[in-house]
């Protein structure tokens, strides 16, 4: 399974959102979009699920373009967006109720509770729950879709620093049991180094990728991620708009070489 | 325990104003066809309890029919104008305008067009209780968060599902506000209707005793009322609390 998205473009009434957006994610791979609030981050997710309709531009999987996309992705909201009427173990199986087999998803869902922390919690109301709990109940509800691609819209960016952190170490641990491939759009920072294989950089609206990051490392952790100054330096720049953001590169030091951060750069669009 | 004692209120303040009622009523010699005193209006409710239950049941029945037409009225006509916005554009202002007419005005032109039957009387029940029901309704429908339904539809879910999975959902604690008022509403929608002309039901029986001057079965009717009218309100909220456990929490802090 190979995603392709060429020349998305978008606008709000008169104002350019998107301009000739193109990119690509391999099966498997975690891909965070990165950049500033407003810069349309979200808008690339809505014109993948098909809830917005691009001006242009195509989406392809496996090289053939998909016009309905309504059950290749499954998207996560930043703000949880449980039904407050349904319970956990009902939330969590949406998928299932919509395409009639609530029934065997809710047997593979009790499988999963534990592995996200709701295990006792399936008969509650979200309104009973954490927003950490919370957040990983849609987070499994969205695992739970037959989908090729996970979405995710700033999960955690709603929460406090802590349990934003909390959320971000369980997310990293079950990145590698489940191998699903995901797109993350963020804007922060850290989150993005910390979780992705693959940076794209937005920069201000009307949006374009300005820059793209691989990131290749064998063992994350926090100190790991705490010793990517020089990376954190060069996507800041980026971000901003910097020219001289891309010399960071040769500045970079041999420790951080051996962490295994490779970096290329991008012809800019 | 602070919350029962503020419960209590009411009823303190209810009993001292029968107190004040009874010494007014004996000390002043009030005659009982000008004001009867609480203890004449208990007595009537005694011995007139076996005419009251049955003239009691007929409106009762009367007024669970209007209701239940109401609520299907309300609620495809809740969804339709939602649908088509151009059909709630259309359709709102003369419903409002329809709630600005009096109903002892519309009950006699039911009886005109229906007849002395049972009709006039629950059509009476539905024209008062189907307004509060579509409004609220209609606007619990318009309120549902479009990013819920975004997400059901980025799940695959049609419209229809749509609806039955997020709005209609979304829509019940302002359908059963509307259904409280209404419920409340419903028991005098249904009076109204038999005092203009019936045979039976609490509205005709009232009218009776009025005319022979025994208002101590007159106050004895109205408690009647005001009882069968706040059990309507209690059967909602009863429904309410085993129907919706999530809307729970919410009901025990009001």
């Amino acid at each position: 399974m190979k995603l392709e998205a060429e020349n998305l473009t978008f606008s709000y009434g008169a104002k350019k959102i998107l301009d000739n957006i193109g990119f690509s994610v391999a099966e498997g791979e975690f891909v965070s979009l990165l950049g500033p609030s407003g810069s349309g981050k979200s808008t690339v997710l809505k014109l993948l699920t098909g809830v917005l309709k691009g001006e242009k531009g195509k989406i392809r999987i496996d090289g053939r373009e998909i016009r309905d996309p309504s059950g290749r992705f499954a998207y996560m909201p930043q703000n949880d967006l449980l039904f407050p009427w349904k319970t956990i173990l009902d939330n969590v199986c949406l998928y299932g109720q919509i395409h009639g087999s609530l029934e065997a998803m809710r047997k593979e869902a009790r499988g999963y509770l534990s592995e996200f922390g709701l295990a006792g919690y399936e008969d509650c109301y979200p309104s009973q729950l954490s927003g950490g709990m919370r957040q990983r109940a849609a987070f499994l509800r969205t695992a739970l879709c037959q989908a090729d691609i996970l979405l995710l819209d700033e999960p955690f960016g709603a929460l406090d620093v802590i349990t934003r952190g909390e959320m971000q170490d369980w997310l990293l641990h079950l990145r590698r049991k489940f191998e699903r491939t995901v797109i993350l759009v963020t804007h922060d920072m850290d989150e993005a180094i910390y979780l992705s294989d693959r940076i794209l950089i937005l920069n201000q609206s009307p949006a374009g990728i300005v820059d793209e990051i691989l990131i290749d490392a064998e063992v994350r952790d926090r100190e790991w991620l705490y010793s990517q100054g020089q990376l954190r330096r060069k996507i800041y720049g980026r971000i901003m708009g910097r020219a001289d953001a891309g010399s960071a590169q040769s500045r970079q030091g041999p420790e951080e070489e051996a962490h295994g951060v490779m970096q290329r750069k991008r012809n800019e669009r | 325990m602070k919350r029962d004692t503020q419960k209590l209120i009411p009823i303190f303040l209810i009993g001292i104003l029968l107190i004040i009622w009874e010494a007014v009523v004996k000390v002043f010699h009030i005659p009982l066809y000008v004001l009867p005193s609480p203890v004449s209006v208990g007595k009537a409710l005694v011995e007139e309890a076996g005419t009251l239950a049955g003239h009691g049941g007929v409106t009762v029945a009367e007024a669970l029919a209007g209701m239940g037409i109401s609520l299907i009225l309300a609620v495809v006509l809740g969804i339709v104008m939602d649908c088509f916005p151009l059909v709630r554009q259309g359709l709102y202002p003369v419903l409002v305008v329809t709630q600005t007419v009096p109903m002892v005005v519309m009950a006699p032109i039911l009886i005109i067009y229906m007849g002395f039957g049972i009709g006039p009387k629950i059509l009476t029940v539905v024209l008062m209780c189907f307004f509060p029901m579509a409004v609220s309704f209609s606007d619990g429908l318009e309120q549902a968060d479009t990013e819920y339904v975004n997400l059901v539809r980025s799940f695959g879910a049609g419209l229809l599902k749509s609806y039955g999975l997020v709005k209609i959902p979304a829509a019940m604690p302002s359908l059963l506000s509307g259904l409280k008022v209404a419920a409340t509403y419903s028991i005098s929608g249904a009076v109204v209707g038999e005092w203009i002309g019936a045979q039976r039901g609490l509205g005709y029986y009232l009218l009776r005793v009025k005319n022979s001057y025994m208002l101590d079965q007159v106050f004895a009717c109205v408690v009647v009322i005001i009882a069968l009218s706040l059990c309507m309100n209690g059967l909602v909220r009863i429904y309410q609390y085993a129907a919706f456990p999530y809307m729970r929490k919410k009901v025990d802090n009001r």
